[in-house]
């Protein structure tokens, strides 16, 4: 039988405030063990709880960017479990009334636009990290660092709308770079500044009640989760055809064995017993605080996107590609500053800029050649100083030493030859070395032309001005 | 007459008269610390040199004219108030190494006001009780009597005051654990409205019901106290942004024009004739002074303990959990494993009366049974509110007694939980719904108990509740009774 997986993926953003949720420690990350802590974060007896409003405007920017509606009263609640790095034993959070819901995302997928909802967005707290030694001398031991205990967290849950790992991927990636885009996420998956979990189950094609799902974790990269996803999809559906019962449960993502397995019964097995935290108030968010948060939106991915393709007149796909993250969309538009030909520049980043950085494995943040120098070569080219075709070797030489191109050009003696005497004595050279070749030309072998011009191009090492090559050649072999 | 005595509010002119020193005030109240806390233990820690060190500078304030009304004065602070490098217990075994690095809004207040630290006093093992009898350091006894209880779980603030023990003290109370001790003590108890005082370092029991209030010998301290101790804090969601009035401003000896309230649920089933004949004899006296009288009900006070017995448990199964043996505190010792050391270091932590609630806790919170118990409680809770917010609309301030009997003896109800819960049945009401509520001595019964009357207000309306009280006072000698020890 035929089966559709059925997706829905909860994310987990680290919000970029200066402070914590409750208490105004650092949220910074690193640092020795404990060196950003309070008595707040640290659950010391007596301590209280006080909201830090940013993280509430922060999560409203994010819910307006994906549409959702932010309610007006919003509670927090208290998520009760045993854990060491859980100071308090409960976890701050929101549970009966969250700040946001009902959104949505649009994605490109198979060519086409889908719009992936999102059920809920909430705010909570970070828990601690525990540091195992196994070395020590009087046996293992364990520590608690609670540097990350309180740091901001929202949690965005979607609709189970998705049916591939690539649509997974896909509102991943879209989600990602509109938290980015407002600045309230750094959008890290290594270090867990934007972590991701999947529930999927799989149904018999058609049917619309859905089966029994499986919970995904430790997935760190967009990669991962569809990996993750299609082994899930697979051991499910070997699971059914043979007539077995999927059972819900948690399963961790191995990604060195490329397999998932279940968590033990145990470790999943809790009642958290939510109630709503009397020592919070409850959140009220009147019209004009959404008001003035929605004033201040930056511009979208989406938004972005229709007006590079309006305002500059490349293809729909160019703009995706220079959209799909804020830093990039940046970078265009400085070029374009200096070099004002926006499809020629969005061919050079597409091709060339993006193919080194991703070669390196480099953020367009790390990019050695600023835009401003790559507008420089842009304008070289147009000026005739260089060749379109050493103009690559210039890109290359900027990327990999971070000089300017005017400079490289000089260096190299990659200086294009625009003398027609130059060019007119290589193109005489090179006709008395092929007679042959000169005399089926004219008599009609058009093809020749292009060894000539290859031959002329090799005898002045790239340097010669294409158009005076072809004109020149033209004169001498015709004339 | 000697020091010790006295109030804070005479001993205050004396000290600014220049006629003696804090130093004074504070060695006569640790000397008779020496002859009567062997036999009361109203306190876990004493603080004799850090007092002395406090009256002190007290003194030197004081002499360059920068005195404050409680500048000076010797305070017990109930040992659930979190007192930087002072060890602060919760009498509990779990927290009996536990020393703060951070004081309390109210501790800061003191410190600031130049009041002077005698010890930390006595409670019930994290407020769980209404005898004392739960801590883990042991129970306090009534200053009036031995064999009996001093109420609780302010037993050992209260014991304090009532022994000349100190002058001053601070309890907290989440169903009556100021009121029902001062009640058997016979002192002023007072719990102000919830947000009034901040909560910030007072170590919770139920967050959503808890309060501090002063305990005193008269209601000039106590207003003097809540003075102190009173206004927003912004370290704290909870606590109120209102401007604080002057509490001694409301000390008029007039209740002309007020009308007090009597609840008809108040003198139901099981409450102890002699503390109704006195309750209602006080009334009267009030009514003779010039107040009226108006009969009201609070239908839904009858479920008010069931209530309580549901949220108080269900946030204090919450707000426990951090005892866990990682952080601080007490952890069992020869455990090996996470969840050994857990269950080690909580079952030998705690004691019984906890324990019980930390259960019944999370039961009512549990998968399945939310909706039946902690929402269900919550939407009575609401109820309760509104028989108040009735109430008030036809009175100034309701008039009731403060517990159903005089101070009980030791032993006496300590095995049976559901006797011991309803020592709260007339303090509870006041918590839920988050009011005001004062209970001052009003007479003894026949055997030489203290018996008190309670008078609660509508929110953020102390003032009419103490010139209610502070008129009684005036009229009355009760409060000038002393224990014979």
């Amino acid at each position: 039988m035929e089966y559709e997986p059925v997706i829905g993926l909860e994310v987990h953003a680290q919000m970029l405030t200066q402070s914590k949720i409750f208490c105004s420690c650092s949220t910074v990350f690193g640092g020795d063990p404990n060196a950003y802590t309070c008595p707040v974060c640290t659950g010391q007896p007596g301590s209280l709880p006080v909201l830090n409003r940013k993280v509430v405007e922060y999560t409203m920017r994010a819910a307006l960017a994906t549409h959702g509606t932010i309610a007006p009263y919003s509670l927090f609640a208290r998520k009760n479990y045993f854990y060491p790095d859980l100071p308090k034993g409960y976890q701050i959070s929101q549970y009966e009334l969250p700040l946001s819901s009902d959104g949505y995302v649009e994605v490109q997928v198979d060519g086409g636009r889908k719009r992936i909802g999102i059920i809920r967005i909430h705010l909570e707290e970070d828990a601690g990290k525990l540091v195992h030694d196994l070395s020590s001398e009087r046996g293992s031991h364990s520590y608690v660092d609670f540097n990350r205990t309180g740091v901001p967290l929202i949690e965005i849950v979607s609709a189970p709308d998705m049916h591939t790992p690539e649509e997974a991927a896909a509102y991943l990636r879209k989600l990602r770079a509109i938290l980015m885009f407002l600045d309230i996420c750094d959008g890290n998956m290594e270090e867990g500044s934007f972590r991701c979990d999947a529930n999927i189950s799989l149904r018999p094609r058609g049917q619309k009640t859905l089966g029994v799902k499986t919970e995904l974790k430790n997935m760190n990269s967009f990669r991962n989760v569809q990996r993750a996803l299609d082994y899930e999809i697979r051991r499910q559906t070997a699971l059914i055809d043979q007539g077995d019962r999927i059972v819900q449960e948690t399963r961790l993502w191995d990604a060195a064995r490329g397999v998932t397995s279940a968590m033990r019964g145990k470790e999943e097995a809790h009642d958290y017993r939510y109630f709503p935290d009397p020592d919070l108030v409850a959140v009220v968010v009147e019209p004009e605080w959404i008001a003035a948060v929605k004033a201040y939106l930056p511009e979208l991915p989406e938004a972005k996107k229709e007006r590079f393709v309006r305002e500059y007149g490349i293809p729909e796909y160019d703009a995706e590609v220079l959209t799909s993250s804020k830093p990039l969309a940046n970078y265009y538009e400085a070029c374009l500053q200096g070099y004002a030909k926006p499809k020629i520049v969005s061919n050079w980043i597409m091709s060339e800029l993006l193919r080194e950085l991703k070669r390196d494995e480099r953020e367009i943040e790390e990019c050695p050649v600023p835009a401003s120098n790559l507008a420089q070569m842009l304008k070289l080219i147009d000026e005739g100083m260089i060749s379109g075709k050493i103009a690559k070797s210039v890109f290359e030489e900027m990327y990999r030493t971070g000089k300017k191109a005017g400079e490289i050009v000089k260096e190299k003696g990659w200086i294009q030859v625009t003398d027609a005497s130059a060019i007119e004595r290589a193109v005489a050279e090179i006709l008395a070395q092929y007679p042959k070749e000169a005399e089926e030309y004219r008599k009609g072998r058009e093809k020749v032309f292009g060894f000539f011009v290859g031959q002329v191009m090799k005898a002045t090492q790239g340097k010669a001005n294409p158009q005076l090559v072809n004109e020149l050649l033209k004169k001498k072999l015709l004339g | 007459m000697e020091l010790y005595k006295m109030t804070a509010h005479r001993l205050g002119e004396l000290l600014r008269r220049g006629e003696i020193t804090s130093r004074e005030i504070t060695r006569s109240v640790q000397d008779r610390i020496d002859q009567v806390e062997g036999r009361i233990h109203a306190y876990i820690t004493l603080l004799p040199d850090l007092a002395l060190k406090q009256a002190d500078e007290a003194d030197a304030r004081i002499r360059s004219g920068d005195a404050e009304p409680l500048t000076g004065i010797p305070v017990a602070i109930k040992d659930l108030i979190c007192t930087a490098g002072i060890r602060t217990t919760c009498g509990s075994h779990i927290l009996d190494n536990f020393v703060p690095t951070y004081d309390a809004t109210v501790t800061d207040r003191l410190k600031k006001a130049g009041a002077v630290f005698v010890g930390k006093a006595n409670m019930d093992e994290f407020a769980m009780g209404s005898s004392t009898e739960t801590s883990y350091f042991g129970p306090t006894r009534n200053p009036w009597d031995l064999e009996r209880i001093p109420g609780g779980s302010s037993g050992g603030s209260a014991a304090s005051v009532a022994a000349d023990e100190c002058i001053l003290s601070l309890g907290s109370d989440t169903g009556g654990s100021i009121r029902q001790p001062a009640a058997c003590c016979g002192i002023v108890g007072f719990k102000p409205t919830y947000g009034r005082v901040s909560r910030y370092g007072l170590v919770a029991f139920a967050s959503s019901l808890d309060q501090i209030g002063p305990f005193a010998k008269d209601i000039r301290d106590t207003a003097l106290m809540l003075n102190v101790i009173s206004g927003f804090e912004p370290r704290d969601s909870t606590s109120v942004n209102l401007p604080v009035p002057d509490y001694t401003q409301s000390l008029i000896n007039d209740v002309q024009g007020l009308v007090l309230g009597v609840p008809r649920e108040a003198f139901g089933e099981g409450i102890d004739p002699e503390v109704e004949a006195t309750v209602r004899e006080a009334i009267r006296t009030l009514e003779r002074l010039g107040a009226k009288i108006a009969d009201v009900s609070l239908p839904h006070s009858a479920y008010a303990v069931a209530v309580y017995y549901i949220i108080a448990p269900a946030e204090a199964s919450s707000n426990l959990a951090r005892y866990d043996g990682v952080k601080y505190g007490f952890r069992a010792a020869g455990t090996y494993e996470l969840l050994e050391m857990y269950k080690e270091t909580r079952s030998q932590g705690f004691g019984a009366e906890v324990k019980r609630r930390i259960m019944l806790g999370t039961y009512a919170l549990s998968a399945g049974y939310y909706d039946a118990y902690y929402r269900k409680a919550s939407q009575v809770r609401t109820l309760i509110g509104r028989d108040f917010a009735e109430a008030f609309a036809k009175c100034d301030v309701l008039v009731l007694p403060t517990a159903p009997t005089p101070a009980f003896k030791l032993g006496e109800k300590v095995d049976d939980p559901l006797q011991m819960y309803l020592s709260d049945i007339y303090t509870i009401p006041c918590n839920l719904a988050g009011l005001p509520g004062l209970s001052f001595p009003c007479g003894f019964s026949s055997s030489g108990l203290p018996i008190g009357l309670q008078v609660l207000g509508n929110h953020f309306q102390e003032e009419k509740i103490l010139r209610v009280a502070y008129t009684y006072e005036r009229n009355t000698d009760h409060h000038l009774r002393k224990p014979n020890l």
